[in-house]
């Protein structure tokens, strides 16, 4: 994997000042519309403020109330510092892409028959302009290569600093603006506008610029903010019911409980889990355009993978050399070598590889004449000497032996038809006009994955392969990588129709594609990911870009998706379940001096009704700050299934979430104790 | 506490499931509209009903026509209602001679049956006349909990269908759950009660002579009938005042045993009958086990409770090995039977009693009260229990559902933004209804007035009412004295929110969960049938209600249990 733009591992100290820093600015409660939890807690911090000023002003013993209200400042100050630091990040990796992004002057070319050429400045070009980029340019916006071939350095959006070849026509026209020309030149027509250009949208997505929240999020911040309101009824009546009971209430209490009542665990940790997901992607080279589009991978049904270059390597590659009968083994393989001497494609150099492998070496002969493939002989070979060495589609091959089918040797015979059933291809092996074998070319099932298509269907996640092979073909592949099912002799609009049938059975379609003839696929697919190096129609079609161009990405893309969803539950439980412990902190302590029986229910022994309620209030805090790697990191994703990974996630997040506050309050109740605090 | 207690409490829970599951497979039936073997009789019936209101049995409504219908139907039912007992004295068949209800009584007693509460600020015997409790009341016993059932019913078919929008007909399923489910079910019920002592008869009163030789005038209604609609009904509004206490309407341990197991039965049944509609059998199964467990140990709580728990004026009074707490309780029936009632009729919506939950221990007491703050969904009142039951499930498959790593699903439907949004909307009528009049009340002196206990207990009765009426079930801790107008007019409303302010957010979610795809589960899918999801919905039934009602319990029956035991260890 090529370099990501985000430093994994320690947080960067840079990242860390900036984000205390802005922690304080996010104070201000119009930052905090979108988050009513933290809201709340910051609107009774500042009625304890007042009340500990109050107190201060009379004469009052203020100690308790002025730490009750830091602490409270501390809870809203945490929350924000865990935003911070995960946009903090994404900023970092934003100011990186920035500063690729220079003011270039671009030659446009204001007249195509007389290569008149204008100095224009990068902004000022519109869709449609033609520009031509030499050699050491940087090219000035994104667009389609209309003419010529270069190499173009892309290390400046994909981190890959190997150049890689961009060509006018077919899927590997497309250019993006801040990359640079290596060589040669090219003539290519701006199709972006000015700051809505691929990396623009980069630097936006990773920024969180434009952060919208996805539905699931939507979702949980109306059950946060329900929870919210149920509790301010629970703490507000407490008023009536207190007073008929003889206790009298001191609202700084009150404003406590009702703070370590609220979730302000997963309140104040649940922008951060989300932009913390887009950041994972990111740190495997992959740009999502929406958070929404990461939250419906962690809920993709259906994985549409190419075959070639997903799940097999998309070369077929020699695994044997079938000799004829009377010939000896290493006796077909050697004349399948020569044949394959001057080969140079893949499938050529495999069978070079097969014979290396098995130990038999040939040096071309001296003075060898290679015989390129042609389509119209559909066969490949050397000449020397006299002899003849040819390797070829076995029907060409015997073709130009003038041999009739019955006199083929049965043996080979059934070797091709073998051959031919397992999904591979046969081809023919002549030596001096006279047949020696079959050479069994198999498309490669890449290693590993089936293992991970199993995992796939532990998720839930259906895996169909899309090839353009032949059904028998196709039905090996899928048998031997363990898809789930295959579509042969596929056609893209097989494709788009594949994804409609999937999704009308209320199905979640992943597919990745890097053709012009996928970018239907794309849009319509849940999951629509894009190769870097593919067609610009592909790249503004799907919703993720893998800057990596690595299809089998999709499987982490699912992983991130649902790592994110189990983070998201995970904080919520531990949240939920927390208020318990806090009810058996506080509860005796507001009512014991009125209802001193009630001082049975002080189950953890805490040393005073006022370092109760300080304990739970800091505990409620700390909390927060302990969550944030988690929120940060993410809950690990196992495919183990459903109904394990719940029962695990459970008794970590709920039972655990049950017990710590009890284990916490109490530390720090003796802590709180031993300082003398309350 | 004895083995007998615990067979007690075992034996009638069981019963009720046994008598729940086939009524559920036959209710699945009516509201699917297919043939039942009552067809011959009730088919022409039904037919003219629908005839005579014009109604056209195959026109679907949408999410809000059907809340639409509801709510007219309940508007109307609650108008002729109030008139009728407000001018009862101009009616016929009233052979005591009681005067109209005041204002504030007929506006909570026409409330209280409309939303299928059955509370009761009156004496029955001492205020209606045969025609209000007959065309009346009881009417009202059945359409209320038809009408329940029917959105039952709305929901199940809103789990079944597939980006749909129709969830039934409202007439028609509140018509057929009435006319073959709990038609029959009364009239044999009442039958049986008949026949095992329990009076039916439209005459005023006997007169009889005591042995002191003094003349006693003991009320007679047609009691019997009402009994089987109140208790199949979850309605549990006693023509009595002292409930199925009274000897006139629960005479036997048999015929309380009877009356015990069709407090629950049908709501088992609806749970069944969801499954069926809703094509998820097993789930529906693991929905029955939550409430079995909840409901069983909640009657095995309050049996411990009234049998455990030291009795200080029974330690005062020297007696060292004091028998269980008979307070409130009848003696043919015991501790164990009162109890596992207790549970049942609290976690039912029901409200009827058969012992004085004001008399319990405070734990016991304490436990009851919290059945009714869960929300009525253990196994709740029919149709509502399973509704209610569906909220608390979406919840819990919403927040641990995330933890499989995808966004939500219940029953093939996926829990999002909208549907979240009605359920919190739901979950918090009960603390604001609950808690939101009782701090009032318990400051305000008007209100007060009406206390016959200060301390806890008094909280106990103040938390109790309104707990009673949010949750519609009806039954009230004995001491508060309701018939006044700050009483009845706040605990009316606290009846109606309680019922339309959770049933309009439910169908609404019916609504919405209908206009979604129905997905097939896969191996990602979060499994709604397995003992994990039944801890998982106990745990959320417990935390979520247990959060909300936790420090009003603690100043109520938790610090009154804690005061008495250090009153008995004092001793």
């Amino acid at each position: 994997m090529s370099m990501s733009f985000v430093k994994s591992g320690a947080i960067d100290r840079s990242v860390v000042t900036t984000a205390l820093k802005s922690a304080f600015v996010k104070l201000d409660p119009r930052a905090l519309t979108g988050n009513p939890v933290i809201l709340a807690t910051e609107v009774v911090a500042v009625l304890a403020t007042v009340s500990a000023g109050v107190a201060i002003a009379g004469g009052l013993p203020a100690s308790f109330p002025i730490q009750i209200a830091a602490w409270l400042w501390l809870t809203v100050l945490f929350a924000n510092f865990a935003e911070a630091i995960a946009e903090g990040r994404g900023k970092a990796a934003a100011d990186s892409l920035r500063a690729t992004r220079v003011t270039t002057r671009a030659k446009l070319i204001i007249d195509a028959a007389r290569n008149a050429i204008v100095p224009t400045p990068a902004h000022e070009l519109v869709p449609g302009d033609v520009v031509l980029v030499e050699a050491g340019d940087v090219i000035p916006a994104d667009g389609e290569i209309i003419e010529g071939v270069a190499s173009v350095n892309e290390a400046a959006i994909t981190g890959e600093s190997a150049p890689v070849i961009r060509e006018s026509g077919g899927d590997r026209s497309a250019v993006t603006g801040g990359t640079t020309v290596v060589s040669d030149w090219l003539k290519v027509k701006v199709t972006s506008q000015q700051g809505s250009s691929f990396l623009d949208r980069m630097i936006a997505m990773v920024e969180g610029a434009d952060r919208r929240k996805t539905p699931n999020e939507l979702a949980l911040a109306v059950l946060l903010a329900g929870l919210t309101l149920v509790f301010l009824i629970a703490v507000v009546t407490l008023t009536g019911l207190g007073a008929f009971s003889g206790v009298t209430l001191d609202p700084m209490v009150l404003g406590a409980l009702f703070v370590t009542l609220i979730p302000t665990t997963i309140g104040g940790l649940l922008s951060a889990v989300g932009i913390a997901g887009m950041d994972r992607l990111l740190k495997v080279n992959v740009l999502a355009t929406s958070g929404r589009a990461v939250e419906a991978a962690g809920d993709v049904d259906t994985l549409l993978l190419d075959k070639t270059g997903t799940i097999t390597f998309g070369n077929r590659m020699a695994v044997e050399v079938v000799p004829a009968p009377g010939v000896r083994p290493d006796a077909a393989l050697r004349a399948a070598l020569i044949a394959s001497l001057a080969d140079e494609t893949p499938e050529g150099r495999s069978i070079v590889e097969l014979a290396r492998n098995q130990g038999v070496t040939a040096q071309a002969p001296a003075g060898a004449t290679s015989i390129p493939f042609s389509a119209m002989t559909r066969q490949s070979g050397l000449d020397a000497d006299g002899k003849s060495w040819r390797k070829g589609a076995v029907d060409a091959v015997i073709r130009s032996l003038d041999l009739s089918e019955s006199q083929i040797p049965a043996e080979l015979r059934q070797a091709v038809d073998r051959v031919a059933r397992s999904g591979g291809t046969p081809l023919a092996v002549s030596e001096n006009g006279a047949l020696v074998g079959v050479i069994h070319l198999k498309d490669v099932v890449k290693p590993g994955v089936k293992d991970r298509f199993a995992d796939l269907r532990r998720m839930g996640v259906r895996t169909v392969m899309i090839t353009g092979d032949n059904p028998v073909t196709a039905a090996a592949i899928a048998s031997e990588a363990g898809v789930d099912d295959f579509l042969a002799e596929a056609t893209p609009e097989d494709k788009l129709r594949i994804i409609r049938t999937e999704q009308a059975k209320g199905r979640l379609v992943a597919m990745c594609g890097d053709g012009a003839n996928d970018a239907p696929a794309l849009a319509q697919a849940d999951v629509g990911v894009a190769m870097q190096t593919g067609a610009q129609a592909a790249r503004e079609a799907g919703n993720m870009v893998d800057l990596d161009s690595d299809p089998t990405k999709v499987l982490e893309i699912v992983e991130v998706g649902k790592q994110l969803l189990i983070t998201r539950g995970a904080l919520t439980t531990f949240s939920i379940a927390n208020d318990v412990a806090k009810y058996f902190a506080i509860i005796p302590a507001m009512f014991v001096v009125a209802l001193p029986s009630l001082g049975a229910m002080n189950i953890m022994g805490l040393s005073s009704p006022q370092s109760a309620i300080l304990s739970a209030v800091i505990f409620n805090a700390l909390v927060i700050v302990a969550l944030i790697p988690l929120a940060l990191r993410g809950v690990r994703y196992r495919a183990i299934g459903a109904a394990k990974l719940l029962s695990r996630n459970l008794t970590i997040y709920g039972i655990g979430g049950l017990i710590a506050p009890f284990v916490g309050i109490k530390l720090i109740d003796m802590i709180v104790a031993a300082l003398k605090l309350a | 506490m004895d083995w007998r207690g615990w067979a007690e409490i075992v034996f009638t829970i069981a019963l009720t499931v046994a008598m729940g599951w086939p009524l559920g497979i036959f209710m699945a039936r009516v509201w699917a509209g297919e043939r039942t073997w009552l067809d011959p009789v009730l088919r022409p019936v039904e037919a003219l009903a629908y005839a005579g209101f014009g109604i056209d049995r195959n026109k679907g409504q949408n999410w809000l026509g059907y809340a639409g219908a509801v709510l007219a139907f309940s508007a109307a039912g609650f108008v002729l209602l109030y008139l009728q007992l407000r001018f009862q004295n101009l009616l016929p068949l009233n052979p005591q001679g009681f005067d109209g209800l005041s204002p504030h009584l007929a506006f909570n007693t026409a409330v209280s049956f409309v939303t299928n509460t059955n509370w009761q600020s009156y004496a029955g015997e001492a205020t209606m006349s045969h025609l209000s409790q007959m065309a009346g009341l009881t009417v009202h016993n059945f359409v209320s909990a038809g009408t329940g059932l029917a959105i039952a019913a709305a929901v199940a078919r809103a789990f079944a269908t597939d980006r749909g929008e129709n969830l039934g007909n409202f007439w028609v399923d509140l018509t057929r759950t009435t006319l073959y489910v709990l038609l029959p079910l009364s009239i044999v019920t009442a039958l049986v009660l008949v026949a095992a002592g329990v009076p039916q008869t439209l005459l005023a009163n006997v007169e009889a002579s005591t042995i002191e030789g003094a003349k006693q005038v003991i009320s007679l209604f047609p009691a019997a009938s009402q009994e089987a609609i109140k208790q199949w009904g979850t309605n549990g509004g006693g023509i009595f005042n002292v409930n199925s206490a009274h000897p006139f309407e629960n005479p036997t341990p048999f015929t309380n045993l009877i009356e015990a197991t069709s407090i629950n039965a049908l709501a088992f049944g609806t749970v069944i009958a969801f499954g069926r509609i809703a094509g998820a059998r097993k789930e529906a199964k693991a929905l029955i086990a939550v409430m079995i467990i909840l409901v069983g140990a909640a009657a095995a709580a309050i049996y411990a409770s009234e049998t455990l728990t030291p009795q200080p004026a029974m330690i005062a009074a020297g007696i060292t090995d004091a028998p269980s707490n008979m307070e409130g309780k009848e003696v043919r029936f015991g501790p164990a039977a009162s109890s596992v009632w207790a549970a049942q009729t609290t976690g039912a919506s029901n409200g009827s009693v058969n012992a004085m939950h004001g008399s319990f221990m405070p734990l016991g007491g304490g436990v009851a009260m919290f059945m009714i703050q869960l929300g009525e969904v253990l196994p709740g009142g029919v149709g509502s229990g399973l509704y209610g039951m569906v909220v608390m499930a979406l919840l819990a498959v919403f927040v641990a559902g995330l933890m499989v790593g995808r966004t939500p699903e219940y029953l093939g439907k996926k829990v999002e933004a909208r549907e979240i949004k009605f359920a919190m909307l739901a979950v918090l009528i009960l603390p604001l209804a609950i808690l939101g009049f009782s701090a009032i009340a318990a400051v305000l002196p008007v209100a007060l007035e009406g206390l016959l206990n200060k301390g806890p207990h008094g909280l106990s009765e103040i938390l109790y009412a309104y707990s009673s009426a949010a949750g519609n079930n009806g039954s009230a801790f004995a001491g508060l004295t309701a018939n006044a107008p700050w009483w009845n007019t706040t605990l009316a409303i606290g009846m109606l929110l309680g019922r339309f302010a959770y049933i309009v957010p439910v169908l609404a979610i019916a609504g919405a969960l209908a206009a979604k795809p129905k997905l097939q589960p896969t191996a990602g899918t979060l499994p709604s049938d397995s003992p994990l999801f039944v801890g998982l919905l106990i745990g959320i039934v417990l935390i979520l209600g247990g959060l909300q009602f936790f420090p009003a319990l603690a100043l109520g029956p938790i610090v009154e249990h804690f005061q008495l035991l250090a009153a008995a260890a004092s001793r």
